[in-house]
């Protein structure tokens, strides 16, 4: 035991490289309902993202087959049956192959999307915090006016511009992920915008300026590292309305396809006439999927929310007058010395997510 | 769950009330609380006994985490919610004692107001903006019985009366934001009087306000007790506050009471360790005076005569006004200079225009008139490309330890950002020799710069802030109010800190403070700053022992001491100061 804290005299205590990951992080912060709520939207994210990525192995059938081996057409409208077990749309296509590429036509669109949106978001939102000036205001102007659309005919706009109406896989996926950017920029703008000219005016990016260093240094070195807090939240939240928007577009018929990729929407949009004379199966799948995968990325994005916020965070109760007093001294401002000397207090200072009972 | 009479509710209190006379106004027995944090249990409040006596003023005393704060908020029941508390606080109410600990939040809301009642730090956050001041003092009456609207409006105008607002009839109808800070205050205090408590806890009264104001709240919260006979707990970390208006002081260090004694016995003779350390590091005015004569006396002939490294003349800063509006003048016509190696404090209560004049200097707030001279640039028009080269010549402390290091950087990489900006190494890891000399010159220990900054205690942090400001041995270093946020002790510390590096390296400074004592425990020359003018400029002994100015004359009265006696001639002396005046 003398070992051991003698060694925490000297090193101060970090926290390993797995609990400083992210989402593994979280979790380990959260109690109670919001572990819940972020273990539930973990694992519907985690089924989608594993569909997604082994689609091909999990799909019976391809998005387009018609039909199977033996050449027989699978037929149209189907109910469930052994070899179709979520049955076959108006079209003829086999519902379960479709729903399971349907997570990778998402899953893509998602990445591209949000890569695409991160990126010119980010870099804009910098550019007119920290600088300022006319820059800024005409950026913000230009937000503010594709606020100002219906995201979703601003995406069909878009998807029109980008495809011309053709629909290869990748240019379907593109059209989509870029008609969803443009609607999304203006949201990460905002955010980093927002973190910049907060951030512009704390102390330490004074004190690079009086120090003398240039402003693209002080620009990503200072400020951009700042200001990237509040990304993850976005992102999930974000990644869930681009699917709404996906769907959308697809349930309007300006997504992607049948034959060159299978998406929710559209499928949705062919089994309308089916929900009305009793064939449920066609529109249900579909849409649960749909329902599922952005319940489940709104879960992680709303708990990621409000485990950030210590305000909004939930913690264990402590059993009564637990504690040591030691710990507070290092608040800033705190006491210079303490009893024992200031090595005693230091070890305290490196987080420890699961102290809760009374530190010896 | 019937609200019972909470007279008669607990159990645990009737063993207690045997053994103490009822003349306590309020009694705290063996108090714990516990708050639950990311890092696990902190203990606040660690087995606090005290009592206050009627008609009495007990200061409770300690420096940022020393648990003062919690001790009397749990006294009105305002814990948050992630702290759980064992002891108990009996409190003498019209009902009898009850304890505070054991009441539901319903018989908490009979309690606060017409038995205890509070007076926050931050007088402009503690009233809400939107609201006419007569009507929030109201709400307090209305939250106790019917009152009709005539009645309520009449005891506010006569509470505001009587907290010294002139014209209350009039000023009940103005909204806080049309008030001043010590002004605000006063509300705020008639807003805990006007439904008559017996106890009121004050949390750093008048440690958001200027000096002068300080002097008049304190005065009015002396008048609290005569004129309305309430006990005051009075949490301050100022001992001057504690000399000039506490009966009986507690003393409390990490949570735990050290020393209990009344105020003359224990400014006299204190017997804790702490305590003792705690009144050694209260600067006191003259404490300095003796090193800056020394210093002059040392300086080479023709010191005088040298080129100064700053030098200011018709020097007027004006920051721009919104549209159609005129700009605020923060800084107008004024003239100094600081030579090499001389230490300059420039002293002002807030608004005064201080900080803009060290901002300017570093070339962070634009000059709009004048003409400002820093190291041979005219600061004037000067542009930011032109400028960045002698960045090098010039340090600059902030006041806020917490925001003046980024927080993904570590001390190190942070100290050794001059370096690298100015080409003198490569990466953090080249300049780390350097750097581990600077934090030694600072005395903090080299392993000090693989931390990050939320892992140093503020006054670390501003030792390291010192460090990284002296890097390049700049000979012009600008010190904005840089022990201000801090406790006193840790204040000592870096103030013995500042004063050995500015020995050894010689650099010229600008000093900027709120507290004389500040000023004159490290500055040569001192500077007072009034609206934006300077009033007053000279040795600081001859500005602190003869001042000439009227203003300079009342700012040094308002300073109280840390020495009741001494502390309660000076009282008087403001008073004529202030009585001569008119």
């Amino acid at each position: 035991m003398a070992t051991t804290s003698a060694m925490a005299l000297v090193v101060p205590r970090k926290r390993s490289l797995l609990e400083r990951l992210p989402i593994v992080h979280q979790v380990r912060q959260s109690v109670g309902v919001q572990r819940g709520m972020l273990v539930t939207g973990l694992v519907i994210t985690a089924v989608f993202v594993i569909v997604a990525v082994f689609a091909p192995l999990i799909a019976p059938y391809g998005f387009a087959q018609l039909h199977g081996a033996n050449g027989k057409d699978f037929g149209s409208q189907q109910p469930p049956s052994p070899e179709h077990i979520w049955g076959t749309t108006v079209g003829g296509y086999d519902v379960f192959s479709r729903v399971i590429w349907g997570a990778q036509t998402a899953a893509s669109v998602i990445i591209v999307a949000i890569v695409l949106s991160i990126f010119a978001g980010v870099l804009l939102g910098l550019v007119s915090g920290y600088l300022g000036g006319w820059i800024d205001r005409v950026l913000v102007v230009v937000c503010d006016a594709i606020y100002a659309f219906p995201t979703l005919l601003l995406a069909i706009v878009m998807s029109i511009v980008i495809s011309g109406g053709q629909s290869q896989v990748w240019g379907g996926i593109l059209a989509a992920a870029i008609s969803i950017t443009v609607v999304y920029i203006p949201q990460y703008f905002r955010v980093i915008r927002a973190e910049a000219v907060r951030i512009k005016s704390e102390a330490y990016v004074e004190s690079a300026k009086v120090v003398g260093a240039s402003t693209g240094r002080i620009m990503f070195k200072h400020v951009f590292r700042n200001s990237t807090r509040t990304l993850p939240l976005i992102f999930t939240l974000n990644a869930s309305e681009a699917i709404l928007t996906l769907a959308g577009l697809g349930f309007l018929g300006f997504g992607i396809e049948p034959s060159s990729a299978s998406e929710w929407g559209y499928d949705l949009n062919k089994a309308i006439a089916d929900v009305t004379s009793g064939i449920w199966w066609t529109a249900l799948y579909p849409g649960l999927a749909i329902v599922l995968v952005v319940l489940g990325i709104t879960l992680v994005g709303e708990s990621m929310n409000d485990l950030a916020d210590p305000r909004l965070r939930g913690r264990r109760a402590v059993a009564a007058t637990a504690g040591e007093t030691a710990d507070i001294s290092v608040v800033p401002g705190g006491p210079n010395e303490a009893p024992g000397g200031l090595e005693s207090l230091e070890p305290g200072a490196g987080i420890e997510e699961e102290g809760i009972e009374v530190r010896e | 769950m019937n609200a019972t009479n909470p007279a008669q509710k607990p159990t645990a209190h009737d063993k207690h009330t045997s053994h103490r006379g009822t003349g306590d106004t309020v009694r705290i027995d063996g108090l714990s609380v516990s708050f639950s944090t990311d890092a696990g249990a902190v203990k606040a409040v660690d087995g606090v006994s005290l009592h206050v006596g009627a008609g009495e003023v007990l200061a409770i005393v300690g420096e940022s985490g020393s648990g003062k704060t919690v001790t009397a908020r749990t006294i009105l029941g305002l814990l948050p919610e992630t702290a759980t508390s064992s002891g108990a606080v009996f409190l003498n109410t019209d009902r009898g004692e009850v304890d505070v600990v054991t009441l539901t939040n319903k018989q908490l809301r009979q309690v606060r107001g017409p038995d205890v009642a509070m007076v926050f730090q931050e007088p402009s956050t503690a009233l809400n903006p939107v609201f006419k001041v007569g009507w929030q003092i109201a709400e307090g009456l209305r939250a106790h019985g019917k009152i009709s609207k005539k009645d309520a409006r009449t005891q506010a105008i006569d509470i505001l009366r009587k907290v010294g607002i002139p014209d209350p009839e009039t000023r009940v109808d103005y909204y806080p934001h049309q008030f001043s800070g010590g002004q605000k205050q006063r509300i705020v205090i008639a807003m805990a009087l006007v439904l008559g408590p017996k106890l009121i806890v004050a949390d750093e009264p008048t440690t958001a306000l200027d000096v002068t104001v300080q002097a008049e709240i304190l005065e009015l919260l002396r008048r609290c007790r005569v004129e309305f006979g309430s006990s005051i707990v009075l949490i301050t970390h100022n001992m001057g506050v504690v000399a000039d208006l506490a009966d009986r002081v507690a003393v409390m260090y990490n949570g735990q009471l050290v020393e209990q004694a009344d105020v003359s016995s224990l400014f006299a003779n204190p017997q804790n360790d702490y305590t003792k350390r705690l009144l050694a590091a209260v600067p006191r005015i003259g404490g300095g005076t003796v090193e800056a004569v020394e210093r002059a006396r040392v300086r080479p002939k023709g010191w005088a005569e040298s080129e100064p490294v700053v030098k200011a003349s018709g020097l007027r800063i004006q920051y721009p006004g919104r549209l159609g509006r005129a700009g605020f003048v923060a800084v107008d016509g004024v003239d100094f200079e600081i030579r090499p190696g001389e230490v300059l404090g420039l002293v002002g209560e807030s608004g005064s225009g201080k900080t803009t004049i060290g901002r300017s200097i570093a070339g962070l707030t634009r000059v709009t008139g004048g003409s400002l001279k820093v190291l041979g640039h005219e600061m004037n028009g000067v542009s930011e490309r032109s400028f960045r080269g002698s960045r090098d010549q010039l340090g600059f402390v902030f006041q806020d330890p917490a925001s003046s290091f980024n927080p993904l950087l570590t001390i190190a990489q942070c100290v050794a950002e001059p370096f690298i900006v100015h080409g003198r190494a490569s990466n953090a890891a080249d300049a780390r020799a350097a750097v581990d000399e600077l934090l030694e010159a600072v005395q903090l220990p080299k392993s000090f710069g693989d931390r990050y900054p939320h892992e140093l205690s503020g006054g670390q942090r501003q030792r390291a802030s010192l460090a990284r400001a002296i890097a390049l041995k700049p000979p012009l270093l600008i010190a904005d109010e840089p022990t201000s946020a801090l406790d006193v002790s840790v204040q000592q510390r870096v103030l013995e800190v500042f004063a050995d590096l500015q020995r050894d390296f010689g650099f010229a400074c600008l000093f900027i403070s709120h507290d004389l004592a500040v000023v004159d425990i490290v500055a040569d020359r001192i500077a007072v700053m009034h609206l934006g003018r300077l009033v007053e400029e000279g040795a600081g002994e001859q500005v602190l022992e003869a001042p000439q100015d009227a203003y300079t004359r009342r700012l040094l009265a308002s300073l109280p001491v840390p020495d009741p006696i001494e502390q309660a001639k000076r009282r008087e002396a403001l008073q004529e100061l202030v009585a001569s005046e008119g």
